[in-house]
């Protein structure tokens, strides 16, 4: 500390003659800066320590005396995510034992901004009513199942499930070779 | 100045006191990302971690509710800490192997342990030996009779993991009425105007 004291006087024009005279002021412009640097660095690390989190709710565990909840063709939309990154989704229900409804015509699509979102606004414009049912099957990411959930929360979706997918469905992405 | 530095220092000090670093994690885990803004809640968290290898971790953020949940799956399976196991234990941010095993993973030293992290097994989670739902259900009666707060689920899964594996979490805390979780998530900035 005396060696800084010392040397801090040196500063001024005509210091010689009272270089005798030693000041009692410290240069404090180090400590401050080491200070600032310490202040940012622990302000910065508080607020990126805590992670965000995607809320999930599920479906309470069914009990026997309740039923399915029926899903009207004209609402339903199913999406299923699929190896790759891929994303197939149709419109209405698969139901290929029952003759009368017609098979579902199977679209592929991707998770970028021109994908799966414009499908999703541009059904909700025409369907307001629309529910999703998001089948993940074996061969997808964890990532692809969060995207996809993030989709839902950007376009606003009101009702959406994810649920297993069906063999049904297995049999219509390989039917349609996409 | 020195009023400017009184409150810099004041503020090193008090950022210093209030930053909790991050203890090591057992696993690292590359979380996909998301516009959600939600924060994860500061305490009573149980922290489910997926890997890319299928492996499933358990943790729990308070020491005494850690200490208290392995007492009490411990005692299910029979197994024995001593005091001193258990307090290393609390040591650790998350577990993933069986409750035999643990043991003699508490007993190494912390480079050994490093070692052997790679190699943890995970908690067993089928259904003839499902220690995962012990090991919350421990925990959030623990947390229940130690601070009176509910606890939250947080699920982080690795990017890459497999959909079966966080479905098959899910499932088995759906088993046990347990149907609200957080999925950890990086931030994403919002598109711009996709909605309307």
């Amino acid at each position: 500390m005396s060696e800084i004291q010392a040397k801090d006087t040196s500063g001024g024009k005509g210091g010689k003659k009272r270089a005798k005279k030693m000041s009692t002021k410290i240069d404090m412009t180090p400590m401050v800066d080491l200070a600032f640097l310490l202040l940012t660095f622990f302000m910065l690390t508080t607020t990126f320590a805590k992670p965000n989190v995607m809320q999930l709710t599920m479906p309470v565990k069914k009990t026997d005396d309740v039923e399915d909840t029926k899903i009207k063709a004209s609402e339903a939309m199913t999406i299923i995510l699929g190896k790759d990154n891929k994303v197939y989704y149709y419109f209405g229900l698969n139901t290929p034992l029952d003759k009368t409804v017609p098979k579902p015509e199977l679209l592929v699509t991707n998770f970028s901004a021109s994908g799966i979102r414009q499908v999703l606004l541009t059904r909700l414009r025409q369907q307001p009513k629309t529910i999703i049912l998001i089948k993940p099957t074996e061969d997808s990411k964890y990532r692809n199942m969060v995207d996809i959930l993030d989709e839902m929360n950007i376009t606003n979706q009101k009702k959406y499930a994810l649920v297993k997918v069906p063999k049904d469905d297995l049999d219509l992405i390989k039917a349609s070779a996409l | 100045m020195t009023p400017m530095v009184d409150l810099a220092f004041l503020l090193v000090t008090f950022f210093m006191l209030t930053t909790k670093f991050a203890p090591e994690e057992t696993v690292v885990v590359d979380t996909p990302s998301s516009i959600s803004d939600i924060k994860l809640p500061e305490n009573n968290v149980i922290t489910l971690t997926v890997d890319s290898k299928k492996r499933v971790f358990f943790g729990v953020d308070a020491p005494q509710t850690k200490i208290q949940a392995l007492q009490k799956v411990a005692a299910k399976y029979g197994v024995n800490f001593t005091a001193a196991q258990a307090k290393e234990f609390s040591n650790i941010p998350n577990i993933g192997m069986p409750i035999g095993q643990i043991g003699s993973y508490l007993n190494m030293d912390k480079e050994a342990r490093k070692q052997v992290n790679a190699q943890q097994p995970g908690v067993p989670l089928d259904s003839l030996n499902n220690q995962l739902i012990d090991w919350v259900i421990a925990a959030r009666t623990a947390n229940q009779a130690i601070f009176h707060k509910p606890t939250y689920i947080a699920i982080k899964g690795d990017g890459n993991a497999d959909v079966p594996t966080v479905q098959k979490v899910i499932k088995v805390l759906q088993e046990k009425d347990i149907n609200r979780f957080n999925l950890i998530t990086d931030m994403e900035n919002k598109p711009v105007a996709a909605a309307r």
